[in-house]
């Protein structure tokens, strides 16, 4: 059935403790770069970016990728390549992907590939705001908003852009 | 400076159709309009034209001057003479020359040439393929470019018609007039003379009428079809006649060409196998040249040209087989004209328009072909009354083969002015 | 935005829109020429065919590296190499290498027609990549690309086209991608190169060059063949050369940050004088970049197509 998993506060709540997760993990923020996979990790990564700045006072680097052509399965979903937008050098820097939703893993692994295309980062790290469970591959984020389990029949959706913030679950079509 | 008070003439004058008793003063080369104050002014040339028609001066488009090459057929200099003394203010040369007008450098050399001179007006026509040979088009562009008004293979149809569609195309690109020498050659064969009775009776292998026919048609279709300008020289056959009719009754963007001897005489002038009458297009029957006759009183012809083609006397003193096409024309392509005025076939401003005028128009030579303030000061003055008789030593051209040595003509030319010069005849 | 067909034979096939996300999707193509890594995984495990029955060195390196940047696997044919020339009718050439599944044809041939015959015949998606006199459809997608990349809009550009009209299929194919996008086609050159029917408004033939050229905004030069002396289109290369080259003089009539493209290779002094070229106002380099970010974006989007 369709309906709100996390309303407004609790989405405000889950994103806090992964920001703080992140902070206290004592980054050199000099040398981070956080990177929001495109789209869902857009939002998410912005926030946390902001959220670091303000605890912190550190404004570090901020870049996206698209994993559009890094697909494994390239041709079964949508086609509209967006940018991967690194208008920097990344060799050497400790990266920092962020995303909204994980499950299978594979955006993941298309987004470490991406990255590499762009050069040698002396470490990715992993953040999602939800782990809805369902792993296909070895992946495994470092920093977790929240873990549930919901059934593969569902899409998870999150909306961060707006004032009331959510979280859903949508069958698939 | 040079001044010229042409008095009391009959001047006739296609640009504005009209014939009216007229002075006309020319200044430093140039027709201006006639101001009182300069009647009577001191250092001025009077030439009484009582009772003389005063045309613009006369241009015959279609001269074969054989100069390079053929220097002791004509020279540049000896086909001006000639032009001169027919009454030409102007003369148009085909490019057949050896070597070939096909480049800026033999274009240049026969205009500077003819330049040095200070005779008439030499305007070249340059060749549509490299060498005349109908295998690869000529540089027109330098050809216009170094000064040729057309563009013909004159002398040898094109006989590629893929060639001759580009060359329409190609020239049209530069604005250049092309002039078509339009014949099957292939149906012309051996053939020295129109194939009819007489040639029968002579025993020679004939030129059949459609061999000139067929060809004019596809000129025509293809400048119909790709909306190119051309000209067709040298038509001499009845059925040419009804070609030119369909033509102008389509609207179709071409202009025809005769010559004297195609309505003046006919093929019996070749009887005792007579090689000063044989050129190509081959003189006619009577049938045909009546037609021609006809088709010039209605208007359908736009010009008339000579067709000059020097050929030297030891050439022309063969057999009918052996000797070369062509006859001398300019100084007596006017006077057997003016028999068409007398037969009442064609107008004084008949004349004017096919000798002068639409010559002008059809090459866009500036500022000539009509008697307007400001063009040049060409002026061919005629007394269509005069009679006199065509004798072979006072014929100016370097070559004799004319068919009408020792004919009488009733119709002279009195005064060719050039650029303000006087030429007295 | 999606684009549905399996085959890009020809500019016409497309409409506006779907030449604008053509264009975008390459934009974004663009940026993976210049990474580090210049090599997307796309297409792993995709057999392309790159079937050259006419000679070409710029678009089959261009197909070719564009094939490269996407991983896919490519086999390139010439002519000399392939059974066509051992008495094989060009369909069950073409069957021959489809049972070897191939999922996509680059195809470049010398006959006006073809691309469009193998589309008909092969479940395989078909790129013409010049086909006869007729269409050079990635050519013209280049460089609206790289017209776009110097002018905000095509609409109402003043665009000349100077040259070999009628045998080229780069200027066939300009001229309708240009003038579906709005643009003022100003055709020049000797008559017998020039079409002789035009059906549409936007295209015009001008009377001399100077008219073509005069505050145009666009400049397409193109090639022009020795090949064409044959065949009495021109007389020779030197009254081209005299009559029909873009040289610095003329060009002063263009507008002022007029846009000089040429789909190579040049003629230098031909077609266009040398120093406009070493002088840095053509953007040649700009269409040899943007053509591998096209041809990338073709096969992306046409291969993908097949799979929605």
């Amino acid at each position: 059935m369709n309906g709100i998993i996390f309303k407004n506060d609790e989405v405000n709540g889950i994103i806090d403790g992964l920001a703080a997760k992140i902070i206290k993990f004592k980054f050199n923020l000099g040398n981070l770069i956080i990177v929001g996979i495109k789209e869902g990790g857009v939002a998410a990564s912005n926030i946390i970016h902001e959220k670091v700045k303000h605890t912190t006072g550190f404004d570090c680097l901020l870049g996206y990728v698209d994993i559009t052509l890094y697909r494994d399965d390239s041709f079964e979903v949508k086609k509209t390549v967006k940018s991967t937008e690194l208008p920097f050098n990344i060799n050497g820097k400790d990266i920092l992907l962020v995303d909204d939703v994980i499950c299978s893993g594979r955006t993941v692994r298309a987004a470490i590939e991406d990255l590499i295309c762009f050069g040698r980062p002396k470490s990715i790290k992993l953040a999602v705001l939800i782990d809805r469970g369902g792993r296909e591959i070895p992946i495994c984020p470092d920093f977790t908003g929240k873990k549930i389990k919901i059934p593969n029949k569902y899409d998870v959706r999150v909306e961060l852009e707006g004032k009331n913030k959510f979280i859903e679950k949508l069958l698939k079509v | 400076m040079e001044k010229l008070l042409i008095k009391n003439g009959i001047v006739v004058d296609p640009f504005t159709d009209t014939q009216v008793k007229r002075d006309i003063y020319i200044e430093n080369g140039l027709i201006k309009d006639v101001k009182n104050e300069t009647v009577g002014a001191k250092d001025i040339n009077i030439i009484n034209a009582d009772n003389l028609f005063v045309l613009p001066g006369l241009i015959d488009m279609h001269v074969h001057l054989r100069e390079p090459g053929f220097e002791y057929k004509e020279t540049i200099k000896t086909g001006m003479e000639a032009a001169i003394a027919g009454g030409f203010t102007s003369i148009c040369c085909m490019p057949n020359s050896n070597p070939v007008n096909d480049c800026k450098e033999v274009n240049s050399f026969i205009i500077n040439k003819a330049k040095s001179f200070d005779l008439c007006n030499v305007f070249t026509i340059g060749a549509i393929s490299r060498g005349n040979e109908g295998l690869n088009l000529a540089n027109i562009g330098d050809l216009k470019n170094s000064g040729a008004v057309a563009i013909s293979d004159d002398g040898m149809p094109v006989e590629d018609s893929s060639l001759m569609a580009r060359a329409l195309l190609y020239a049209k690109t530069f604005d250049m007039p092309v002039i078509s020498h339009s014949e099957d050659i292939k149906l012309r064969g051996k053939g020295v003379m129109n194939e009819g009775i007489i040639s029968h009776k002579l025993g020679v292998n004939g030129i059949p009428s459609v061999a000139e026919e067929i060809a004019i048609f596809r000129d025509i279709k293809l400048a119909e079809y790709f909306g190119a300008s051309l000209h067709i020289a040298h038509v001499s056959t009845k059925g040419s006649v009804e070609l030119i009719k369909m033509a102008k009754n389509n609207g179709i963007n071409i202009t025809f060409e005769t010559c004297p001897h195609y309505f003046s005489i006919t093929e019996e002038s070749l009887l005792s196998y007579n090689t000063n009458a044989k050129m190509n297009p081959p003189l006619r029957p009577q049938e045909d040249v009546n037609a021609i006759k006809n088709a010039l009183r209605e208007g359908l012809f736009d010009v008339i040209a000579s067709d000059h083609a020097p050929h030297s006397e030891d050439e022309k003193n063969t057999t009918l087989d052996e000797a070369p096409f062509g006859i001398i024309g300019l100084e007596t392509s006017l006077a057997l004209t003016l028999g068409l005025y007398h037969e009442k076939y064609l107008s004084m401003i008949d004349i004017a328009n096919l000798m002068s005028y639409n010559p002008a128009k059809i090459l866009k030579l500036q500022n000539r072909g009509a008697i307007i303030n400001g063009n040049a000061g060409d002026i061919t003055i005629i007394n269509p009354e005069k009679k006199w008789t065509y004798k072979k030593e006072n014929i100016k051209s370097l070559s004799k083969n004319s068919p009408f040595i020792n004919k009488s003509f009733k119709g002279a030319v009195m005064y060719a002015i050039i650029n303000g010069k006087i030429f007295k005849l | 935005m999606d684009y549905a067909k399996k085959d890009l034979i020809s500019i016409n096939d497309l409409s506006k829109s779907d030449i604008l996300y053509f264009i975008d999707t390459a934009k974004e193509f663009k940026k993976i020429s210049l990474q580090d890594i210049k090599k997307v995984p796309t297409m792993r495990g995709k057999t392309i065919l790159n079937l050259f029955f006419e000679p070409s060195t710029r678009t089959k390196t261009s197909f070719e590296i564009a094939q490269k940047r996407l991983s896919a696997d490519t086999i390139n044919l010439s002519i000399s190499q392939s059974s066509v020339v051992k008495g094989e009718s060009l369909s069950d050439t073409i069957l021959n290498l489809q049972a070897m599944k191939a999922d996509a044809f680059v195809i470049r041939h010398y006959e006006s027609g073809a691309p469009f015959f193998i589309s008909n015949i092969t479940n395989a998606s078909v790129i013409n990549a010049g086909d006869g006199i007729n269409e050079h459809p990635t050519q013209c997608l280049l460089d609206i690309m790289t017209i776009f990349e110097h002018k905000k809009e095509i609409k109402s550009l003043k665009i000349a086209i100077i040259g070999d009209i009628v045998h080229s299929r780069v200027a066939r194919s300009d001229i309708a991608g240009l003038s579906k996008l709005g643009a003022e086609i100003y055709l020049y050159g000797p008559q017998t190169l020039m079409p002789r029917f035009i059906n549409s408004d936007n295209i015009k033939i001008a009377g001399s060059m100077d008219n073509a050229v005069k505050e145009a905004d666009v400049i397409i030069m193109l090639r022009v063949q020795k090949e064409r002396t044959a065949f009495y289109f021109i007389p020779s290369i030197e009254e081209y050369r005299n009559y029909f080259k873009l040289t610095g003089e003329i060009l002063k009539l263009a507008s002022k940050d007029v846009l000089i493209l040429h789909p190579g290779p040049v003629n230098r002094d031909v077609e266009i004088s040398g120093s406009i070229i070493n002088s840095g106002k053509t953007a040649i380099f700009d269409q040899v970049e943007n053509g591998i970010a096209i041809r990338m974006a073709c096969l992306y989007i046409l291969l993908g197509g097949r799979h929605s």
